[in-house]
């Protein structure tokens, strides 16, 4: 997994609610077997005025000139603005795999669908959590301000804007730990092998229509 | 010391360490796996030189690509060449790992929550994970599970366990007789109304109360469906007569000495008493009405026979215009009779409605009466090989053809449009499925959640009636 520290970046809006994973990425390319190149149909239905298909050339498609992510001053953004249950809906993490391969590395939302934030750190891909009435004011600052960027400090647990000022988030340790080392989940389990038999030779005993 | 609810059991039962800042090692009793989401995780495997922990804990179906239409050419009769390419490597996977797998042939094959429950490889007091976020369905048994991503996926092939991290715990408590056609589909959609589509998050949601009590397995696996719908991965029932007597004699459940042993362990599977909630939902029955969605997400939601909210009279900005871009998206205006929307398609079907009962309840109001001119189809989708043969021999089949809807080979289908089943831009379909959002079903689709039978009496009418209205007549 990618490792996360610090990043500098620009920041683009995404206003509006309840963005679902059918948004971020429309099933047609859910079909593929690989882990890359969803990047060019994330928010395929937003951000494309025709309808889209797997292993198409998206650089010859319609762009839609009102969506947030193709207007001239959000080009080579990584920070996501975002409104509350950013990522309701399915667990595809075809998701964060779209935005982590357009170049988005962090979201600033004041809420999550839980299983959504949860692939977004399998991905190093950071999903912060800020008040609403903060989120509020970036996204005033954004607007305001073109070339508007953030910095994000992971060890500090901090975002900070153009003038200085810190904005303290919170997150869980060991997600921490991952993400600033670029831990591999399955290595960090496998070396606890032997409580998972311990708990299985236990559980054969009290339960052991489980393992028949 | 405080009781504990069925959620604290199922977690300390499954616990195999724990750290100082709350994160767990889960251990997962059944891994259910489709085409959509496990192709990355095995070659996420193989790449790292490893092997499955437990094989037999594995169950594998394809679903989502999955023509409805003849199959008898078998895989190599998918049509789209990359839904093949997906489904053949779901089937090669499991070949090559010895994972059971009912291929898109096996008179077993279905929707993955379908198939787990119908063949007892859904267990009361098991942890149960798949690559879908509506394994929340298989809590309706009194199983912890819930959706993970494929990364997870990969992880519980490798180790048979998750790292998770403990949910808080809601009870939602409906009491009360429900009305004459309010069915479990209404219920959910009620409750999502009310909690709203965040509602649920980080909780894992117990329904209880005696309305819940009252309705059968497959009404409790059509509300614990849509628990994700409300936010929470998790929805569960706690386990009574209803549950042991589903599970009883099915494929994958425990035989003889220890089945009364299973059965005796189980009845442990409740809330106790003294269990402590961080929130308590209450739901009077009597107030839940046939519910209909007219917006672009499930808690956009109404009864059949309200008026579609007008913005205006929204004083939160963000809901005002989420509300606006919903109406624009689904073609309504403000205080349109719900009942006036007019139809092209209907669909029935899909994890949440695919049961034999679902089928029943449809073909109990379509029966001897003939779909509207003014659609363009309406299909009935059977969740598994098996609901459809039980259907046949019901011979429902026979009643949806001589309505003039078509009957068809199990799978996702509508649901998700992953497959040839799909909606045209601008067409509105009734729909027993579970998401509404913005080109769910087909791009530029406009989908109306509702349950199978208030979808029947719309593919009669051409338009959303009262179900009450025809049940009573």
């Amino acid at each position: 997994m990618k490792k996360f520290t610090l990043h500098e970046g620009l920041v683009a809006p995404l206003d509006r609610a309840n963005v679902d994973t059918d948004m971020i990425i429309p099933k047609q390319f859910l079909k593929s077997i690989k882990r890359s190149g969803f990047g060019p149909n994330l928010f395929d239905e937003l951000r494309y005025l025709d309808e889209g298909q797997p292993d198409q050339d998206c650089s010859q498609r319609p762009l839609n000139p009102d969506f947030v992510l193709n207007k001239p001053r959000y080009q080579g953004c990584s920070i996501l603005l975002a409104r509350k249950n950013f990522g309701c809906g399915s667990s595809r993490e075809h998701a964060p795999w779209a935005l982590e391969d357009f170049g988005i590395r962090a979201i600033i939302a004041p809420s999550y669908a839980d299983i959504f934030f949860n692939n977004s750190f399998k991905n190093g891909l950071l999903p912060i959590i800020l008040d609403e009435a903060v989120v509020d004011s970036l996204f005033q600052a954004v607007e305001a301000n073109e070339g508007y960027q953030l910095t994000i400090n992971l060890e500090k647990q901090v975002v900070i804007k153009p003038d200085g000022t810190e904005l303290a988030f919170e997150i869980d340790a060991f997600r921490k730990h991952c993400l600033l080392n670029g831990l591999d989940d399955i290595g960090l389990t496998l070396e606890q092998a032997d409580a998972i038999r311990n708990y299985e030779a236990s559980r054969r005993q009290t339960a052991p229509w489980l393992f028949s | 010391m405080a009781g504990k609810t069925l959620y604290d059991k199922l977690w300390d039962d499954h616990l195999v360490s724990e750290n100082s800042d709350g994160s767990a090692l889960l251990y997962i009793d059944r891994h259910l796996l489709h085409e959509v989401t496990s192709p990355q995780a095995f070659e996420g495997l193989r790449i790292a030189g490893r092997k499955p922990w437990r094989i037999d804990t594995n169950l594998a179906t394809p679903d989502h690509n999955v023509q409805t239409t003849d199959r008898s050419g078998g895989v190599d009769s998918i049509v789209d060449p990359i839904s093949r390419i997906q489904v053949k490597t779901l089937d090669e996977n499991c070949d090559s790992y010895g994972i059971t797998e009912f291929k898109i042939n096996d008179l077993r094959q279905g929707i993955v929550h379908v198939v787990g429950p119908e063949q007892g490889a859904t267990l009361p007091g098991m942890t149960v994970v798949c690559g879908d976020s509506h394994t929340a369905t298989h809590g309706a048994f009194a199983a912890l599970a819930h959706g993970i991503g494929t990364s997870e996926v990969e992880h519980v092939l490798a180790t048979q366990c998750l790292i998770a991290k403990k949910m808080k715990n809601m009870l939602i408590r409906v009491s009360g007789k429900l009305g004459l056609g309010v069915t479990a589909k209404d219920v959910v959609l009620h409750v999502i109304g009310v909690i709203g589509t965040a509602g649920g998050t980080g909780y894992a949601i117990e329904f209880g109360g005696d309305t819940i009590r009252s309705i059968s397995m497959e009404g409790r696996m059509t509300i614990c469906n849509m628990a994700i719908e409300a936010g929470a991965r998790v929805g569960l029932v706690a386990v009574d007569q209803k549950t042991i007597d589903y599970v009883k004699g099915r494929p994958f459940a425990p035989k003889a000495e220890q089945w009364e042993q299973a059965v005796a362990a189980w009845q442990n599977l409740v809330s106790d008493e003294d269990a402590v909630f961080d929130q308590i939902v209450e739901i009077n029955a009597e107030d839940i009405y046939p519910q209909v969605t007219w917006g672009t997400s499930p808690e956009m939601v109404a009864p059949v026979t309200a008026l579609v909210p007008d913005p205006a009279e929204m004083t939160d900005p963000v809901k005002r215009e989420g509300t606006e871009r919903a109406l624009h998206y689904m073609g309504l205006k403000p205080n349109q009779k719900i009942t006036d929307i007019q139809l092209d398609r209907v669909f029935i079907g899909s994890c949440t409605n695919s049961r034999i009962e679902d089928l029943r309840e449809a073909a109990a109001v379509v029966k001897g009466k003939k779909v509207a001119s003014t659609l363009k189809q309406a299909l009935v989708v059977p969740g598994s090989g098996l609901v459809k043969q039980q259907a046949e021999a019901e011979g429902l089949d026979k009643i949806f053809i001589e309505a003039g809807m078509e009957w068809r080979e199990p799978g996702c289908s509508m649901c998700l449009a992953m497959n040839p089943d799909k909606l045209g831009a601008g067409e509105h379909c009734a729909s027993t499925s579970n998401r509404n959002f913005e080109g769910r079903q087909g791009f530029g689709g406009r989908t109306h959640l509702v349950s199978p039978a208030m979808a029947a009496a719309a593919a009669v009418a051409g338009h959303f009636v009262d179900i009450r209205d025809i049940i009573s007549a």
